[in-house]
Order: structure tokens, then sequence, then C-alpha cells
């Protein structure tokens, strides 16, 4: 092409320490185009963003807009330039309406007014071009995911903003509330706006793309218009090899280890109140639970890890009732946890590994005596575990806050594990984790089932839910839907009940 | 500017950095005695001659580290476990007074009895002081910085009443003080014709105890952990009250026992400046050590060199002896610096 393209990037490497986060990258971007950028967890997708917003100075390599370089390092400069960024975690200020949140910081500092009249008409003028809809005037945190999600994109095209990222934009969104964002993206495209979106998901990359890129260890591995290309072709090139995927194998149900009868739980800041809310779950059995995060999830998982007592109902694990359930009282009972949150409830991570795999078991017979800690066997038991779950790290004394999110994730697991669980809790237990991470931690819940545990196992990954679930069970606004079967259950009926319709025989 | 975390930090940078912020707080300090109109480096040599030149000197400087080594390991203990422990004064003097209370003549018993009694007695009040602000924090979430601050005050005036009121001894010709503690209650001394008692010993003592409990106990796990994520410690079943209980007994029992310490030990009787600031100058002692038990000892000792050989050299030469707590607040300063320098690197744009 002769033209000058709208953003070329040229030659892009970026070290923290020793680790070669972007290698030699080089990529353009043209007007009124939808680029994908992929890769795994780590393969330098994010960097690369941050570098191209100026949030990073990249080591060497130069970020041109319309043939012009920006200087390295300065937000503001890639702002005025027309570069936008949707962060995966949004920067709205939920006391404040649509429109203020717009025009925070694009006002002048010093002003005693502010011009409103003018940026609502601005912004109406924006929606109106873009069929992007939403209140100026209601209050942020009164609104939905997916239009918290579109207040992020006005706020950027706002700014006049003719390149827009988008880091994992899906990562909150129904299934439906997706399809409405890739329809926003092509009306944008369609009027010259260029887009390029962060993602893992292949099915949104052939769905919506115009061309993909492909990052593996900071280097691009792979550049294709997406008609020329194939979801298997992009999975090789982002993992570099295929992967076994762990399979599931049914197995007869057991008896029952986990029964909810009737819970009603409310606290603050977690989300809706579990109201009645009843469920069952057999050993042998991967018992899925779908819906979009902040929907009673974190909730639901606070009473099984102990940490929750609820106003109502009862907790009954293989047929013993757990009047105040705490986090000590549900591992005796042979409850194993895996929250969602790796580094600031599973572990600590300013301890060290060992330590970190000790913190459930120390005050046990064996581990210490009379108040006295026996370092030989838990260094052994860490060493051991070490080497089962292949956690890779400089050693046992290594600092958890060194480890990569699948190697802490392997350390909960193996901590969880080796005290042979009845019932398993497993919260978002793949989340941001790399393709080999997400097999090995599938592996472990399959495993685990088959050797007779329960396991309820809270997703907002659909495939995930129908690659190793039993059952699934949708929940919306804290409730749940009736269980369904995952060998007749529909795809299409899942994502309706994820957005609260078709709770059908919802308890 | 932007701060970017260092990778790793080699043992040769986390020894001397430390020593290399002393150092130029020296060298900052050396600014302010030029000012003054004296050779900084005569200044500076009086100062350590004058802490460690002698016997008497050293006997001094090791007398004036004794209750800092005891406040700054209950700081060091309490801050360890994010108790932010504020109260090392009041607790310090709760110590005193239950020393004089038990210690003048209401419990008679013979030395090698009545020092570990009233020692033991001493750090149970403070530590059962120690326990109301903790108690408000865990269940009212009140936080315990202004608590334990402000009781410091509370402390202060009732020991104020006592000394004028109820306790204030008759034979002490109108002075404000309480009666002195018996002989048997008084520590003996180390070194003959010096003030350094038996309680140094004590300390050091503490200091040991504290950093074996600290690595090789089920509690001293706890309070690791505890303070490193109350999130993480409560998930993974911890028994987390228990812990901050035993963090605010056993922290504020080690600053009580500062205060036994210098009623037995030093002064013999209860007043009310029986501590310059002891309770305060523990949090100082601490954070140089990073929070960790014996470098507690170290720091302990390199601010009673300060103080010590400031007022020397102020006796020798025209610089006043607030040097000493310039050089304190500036070396807190750097090595404070020093330490977030050795875990991060400033990029300037």
């Amino acid at each position: 092409m002769s033209t000058t393209p709208l953003l070329r990037l040229t030659g892009i490497t970026k070290h923290f320490g020793p680790l070669k986060a972007n290698d030699d990258i080089s990529l353009t971007l043209e007007k009124g185009e939808m680029l994908a950028l992929l890769g795994e967890n780590g393969a330098g997708k994010t960097t690369l963003m941050s570098i191209l917003f100026g949030h990073y100075v990249a080591d060497s390599g130069t970020v041109e807009v319309l043939g012009r370089p920006l200087p390295h390092g300065s937000p503001r400069a890639a702002l005025e330039a027309g570069v936008g960024m949707v962060h995966q975690h949004f920067t709205l200020a939920g006391n404040m309406t649509v429109l203020e949140n717009i025009m925070l910081g694009t006002e002048p500092l010093w002003g005693f007014r502010r011009n409103s009249a003018r940026a609502l008409a601005k912004l109406g003028a924006l929606m109106d071009r873009f069929q992007l809809r939403v209140d100026p005037f209601a209050m942020v945190r009164s609104l939905s995911v997916g239009e918290r999600q579109r207040v992020e994109i006005l706020k950027v095209l706002y700014r006049d903003a003719r390149i827009l990222i988008l880091d994992e934009p899906t990562a909150v969104l129904t299934p439906q509330e997706s399809a409405h964002l890739f329809a926003t993206l092509r009306e944008l495209v369609g009027q010259g706006v260029s887009v390029i979106f962060i993602t893992h998901k292949l099915r949104e990359v052939m769905a919506a793309s115009d061309r993909c890129v492909v990052l593996r260890h900071g280097r691009v591995v792979m550049e294709e218009r997406t008609d020329r290309t194939s979801a298997e072709d992009l999975a090789r090139a982002m993992v570099g090899a295929s992967i076994p995927q762990a399979t599931r194998t049914p197995h007869a149900p057991g008896d029952e280890v986990l029964f909810l009868d009737r819970i009603s739980l409310s606290a603050p800041d977690r989300g809706p109140a579990l109201t009645e809310l009843s469920m069952s779950v057999r050993a042998h059995e991967i018992l899925g639970i779908a819906g979009v995060s902040g929907n009673g999830q974190a909730l639901l998982a606070d009473l099984l890890s102990g940490l929750a007592t609820p106003q109502g109902g009862s907790v009954i694990l293989r047929g013993q009732a757990m009047d105040r359930p705490t986090p000590a009282g549900m591992i005796r009972a042979g409850v194993g946890r895996v929250p969602d949150d790796r580094t600031g409830t599973g572990l600590v991570a300013d301890m060290s590994v060992m330590e970190n795999l000790s913190t459930e078991v120390y005050r046990m017979p064996g581990f210490s005596k009379r108040g006295m800690l026996n370092f030989r066997a838990l260094a052994s038991r860490a060493a051991q575990l070490m080497d089962v779950f292949d956690i890779r790290c400089a050693g046992p004394g290594a600092p958890v806050r060194k480890l990569s999110g699948g190697n802490m994730q392997k350390l909960i697991m193996a901590r969880v594990l080796s005290q042979g669980p009845h019932l398993i809790l497993a919260n978002q237990p793949t989340w941001g984790l790399d393709v080999g991470a997400t097999a090995a931690v599938h592996q472990h819940l399959l495993d685990a089932a088959r050797r007779g545990a329960g396991v309820v196992l809270i997703s907002e990954d659909l495939d995930e839910l129908f690659q190793l679930s039993d059952r699934i069970q949708v929940m919306y606004q804290g409730r749940l839907s009736q269980a369904q079967d995952t060998a007749t259950v529909d795809r299409a009926q899942l994502g309706l009940m994820m957005s609260g319709q078709n709770m059908r025989g919802a308890a | 500017m932007r701060l970017e975390a260092r990778e790793s930090v080699s043992a040769f940078w986390r020894i001397g950095a430390p020593i290399l912020a002393v150092a130029s707080a020296m060298a900052i300090c050396s600014g302010l005695i030029i000012w003054g109109g004296a050779s900084p480096l005569a200044a500076w040599a009086l100062l350590v001659k004058g802490a460690l030149g002698s016997t008497f000197a050293l006997t001094e400087t090791l007398t004036r580290a004794t209750p800092l080594i005891f406040t700054g390991l209950a700081a060091a203990v309490a801050f360890r476990a994010k108790l932010w422990n504020i109260g090392g004064e009041g607790q310090l003097y709760v110590g005193a007074c239950v020393a004089t209370w038990l210690g003048t003549g209401l419990v008679t018993m013979p030395a090698w009895l009545m020092i570990p009694f009233l020692f033991l007695a001493g750090a149970l009040a403070g530590g059962l002081f120690l326990l109301l602000p903790t108690w408000l924090k865990t269940h009212l979430k009140a936080d315990e910085v202004v608590t334990t601050l402000l009781l410091n005050f509370v402390v202060l005036l009732a020991v104020n009443w006592l000394v004028f009121g109820p306790w204030k001894d008759p034979m002490a010709m109108g002075w404000p003080q309480a009666a002195p503690v018996i002989d048997q209650a008084m520590l003996p001394v180390l070194v003959p014709k010096s003030s350094l008692h038996l309680g140094f010993v004590l300390a050091l003592a503490c200091a040991g105890l504290v950093w074996w409990m600290m690595r090789f106990t089920v509690w001293g796990f706890e309070i690791r952990a505890v303070g490193a994520s109350l999130t993480a410690s409560t998930f993974a079943g911890m028994p987390v009250q228990a812990t901050i209980v035993r963090t605010a007994l056993l922290s504020g029992g080690l600053a009580a026992m500062a205060g036994v310490s210098e009623l037995c030990g030093v002064k013999g009787y209860l007043t009310l400046d029986l501590s310059p600031g002891f309770g305060y100058s523990g949090i100082v002692v601490a954070m140089l050590a990073s929070l960790h038990p014996l470098g507690v000892v170290l720091s302990a000792i390199f601010i009673a060199v300060v103080y010590i050989g400031a007022d020397s050299m102020s006796r020798a030469i025209t610089i006043s002896n607030y040097i000493a707590d310039v050089t304190t607040a500036v070396s807190l300063l750097t090595v404070l610096l020093a330490m977030f320098l050795t875990r991060y690197r400033i990029r300037w744009k």
C-alpha cells in the first residue's frame, strides 16, 4: 500500500528485567479497520498497547500516527493524536452522571463554570452518529456493565479519538451484550474509526475482525486477513503447538456431598443477596455455575469458603449441618477452596512458597508440636507438592509474589488437593491463565471428581463450563436456575438466562 | 517520573543501603555543624568518643539503649502484624506504675523473685492496657493509631495525678515523685560504678526470644501471615482475632517492660520524666531496623550513641545537643528512602 497508514508501530522492543515482553514488534492499522490482537496471557499484548498509549516507554522502536512519530511515554500526546483506550476495568466514577464522567478531564482545571450545554450537544451528536445510546443524566452506578462500557467508548470518542483500543472488552459481558458491542464497533469502523481489540477468544476474532495479529512470547508470530485464516490456525499460532485438552469422562454420581437448603445471605459490597438459594452436589460430579460476574457468585463463594454465615437456611456437608461456618471449620469438614482472587485472598503474596503451602495445615499434628513449627515436615511436604504439581519457582523459599499466575494457581490447587477434599469450590479457577496452566487446572479438577470429590465450578467462561461440567446452573441476581444436563443444554438459551430472561424454574 | 519495581535485590545492597543511608544522614548534618561554626570531623569524632570512648561512656550508651530495645521490640512486633501501636509511651508508664504500686512495699520477696515478678506484672498490665484499643479496632473499626496515641496522654495525666496526689512521697521534700521501690526490686548493676543494669541483659534476651518466636513458632508464623495479608490469613482459616490479641499482649508487655526497667534499673522512683519519649523513639528504632527483632538491638544502640555522644560533644564545642534529634530524624528519613530505593528504581520521564 502506498498511502501512509493511520498507525504504524515499528520495531517495538521492551524488556522487564530479563523478560522480553515485546520483541521487535511491527504492525500497522489502516483507517476504518478492525484489528484483533491475539495472544495468551503474557504474550505481550497489554504491554504493546501500553507503549502505544504512552504508559510505558519502549526500549526501542517508534510509534507513528499518520506518519508523525509520537513522543515516548506521554499518554497526553497519544490522546491528542487521537488514540483512545477502553480498559478492561472501567475507570468511571460511580457517583457521577454519565455526562459528568465523560466531561471529566476535558475541562480546564481552574475554570469556575462548566460548559455542560455544549458538552451535552456534542455527546448527543456522537450518540446519534454511532447509535450508542445511554441516558446522559443517569448515575453511572445505576448502569449495567454493558452500558458502562458504552460510556467508556463514548468517553474516548468525545475526545475525538480516531483509534480505539479495547482491552478484553467482552470479559464482563454476556453473549448478547458482546454481540451488541461488536455491532457498535462495526458501526464505528464503517464511519472511519479504527479499532484494535485485545482478546484471547477465537470465536470473536473470526466473527468481528478484518485482520488479526497473533503474539507469542513478545513476538508477532502470525499476521493475516481474518477471512484467509481459521480458528484452528489461530489457536496453533497462539500456543505454538496443540495442547491436549482435558476431557470429561462421565461417572455415575455418588452420595450427596453438599446440600444448600434455601440459603438467604446478604452482605454489603458483595453483590446481590442470595435469596432462598438451594443447590445439591454429589460425589464424582462437577456442577457448573454460569453467569456474568456480580450476580451473587461472590456470596456463594464466601458461603462455601466459610467466610459468611447465612442469615437463613442451612449448609449441609455430607449429611452434617454447618451452623456457623468458618474457614477453618470448612477445611476440617473436607472443603477445598480455590478463590477467584489468587494474590489477595488465596495466597499471602509476601510469604514464601513453602509458607503458603503450609497455611492450611501448619496446626495439624506432625507439622507443629507444642507451638513449635516442624520445619522439616513442612519443607518435605512442600518439596513433594512442588514436584507433583509442577510448581515452577526459584525454590521453596521464593516469595509467591514472584510466581506466574499459573504457578500461583498450581500452588493453590496443591494446597487444596493434598488434603483430599470431599467438596471443591473452584471460583474462576482459570481466569487469566495461559492455555497450558488452564489445561493443568482442568485436569486436576477432573481427576479430583474421578476420585470422588464433588466440584462447584463458578466460571464466566461458557466453553470451560461445557468442557468440564456434568450439570450447569445459571446464576442471575442472587438466584439459580434449575440445573441442566450439559449434554442437552443449549448455549444460546444459557446466554439469555445469563441476562435474566427465561430464568425458568429459578429457585 | 515513575517507579519500577526491581526484580531482585542483592544481599550487598540489602545490608549496604542502610549503612550508606546513615552515612549520608551524617553528611547532611555536617552541613548544620559547619553552619554552627565547628568542624564536622571534629564534632563527629567527639560524638563517637563521647559515646564509646571509655568504659563509662559505653555503659552510659548501653543504659540508654536498654529502654529503646524494649520499646523498639514492642513497635516491631506490633507493626509486623500491622497493629499500629503508637502507645508505647503510655504502656511504658503503665508498667512503671504497676512496678511502683507493687514494688514500694506492698509485696516483699527476695530479689531473685521480686525482679521477675515485677517485670511479669508490669508486662501483663501493659499488654492488657493495649487490649482496649485493640478491641476497639477489631470490633468497632476504631483506628488504633488515634486511640493508642491519645491513651498516652491519658496515662501521663493519670501519672501526674498519682505523683502529685495519692502516691506523692512525703520524704521527697515536695517534689512530685512516688516513693522509691524497695531494695529487693532494684536491678543489680552489671559493671561496678556504672549505671548499666540487669535490664540490658533482659532486653537482649527479649530480642532473641522475639526473633525466635517470630521465626520458629506457630504464633510467630500467624503474626507474620496476618500482618502480610489479613484477607488471605482469614481465608486460610487462621485464628486471626486470637493472633491480633496475642500481638497486642506481647507488644504492650514489651513496652511496659521498658518502664519497669527504667524504674527499677535507673531512677528507683516514679516521676513524670521517667521517659523522655522512649515509647515514641521505639517506633523510630523499629523502622530503622526494618522491624527485625535483632536489628532493633543495633538500631537502639545507634540511637543511644547519637544521643549520649551529642551530649558530650555539646559540652566540648559550641554545637547544641539538639544535633542528636536532627541526626536521628534525618537518619530515619534516609533509611526509609534507602529501603524504598532498594525495592524500586526511579525512571525520569
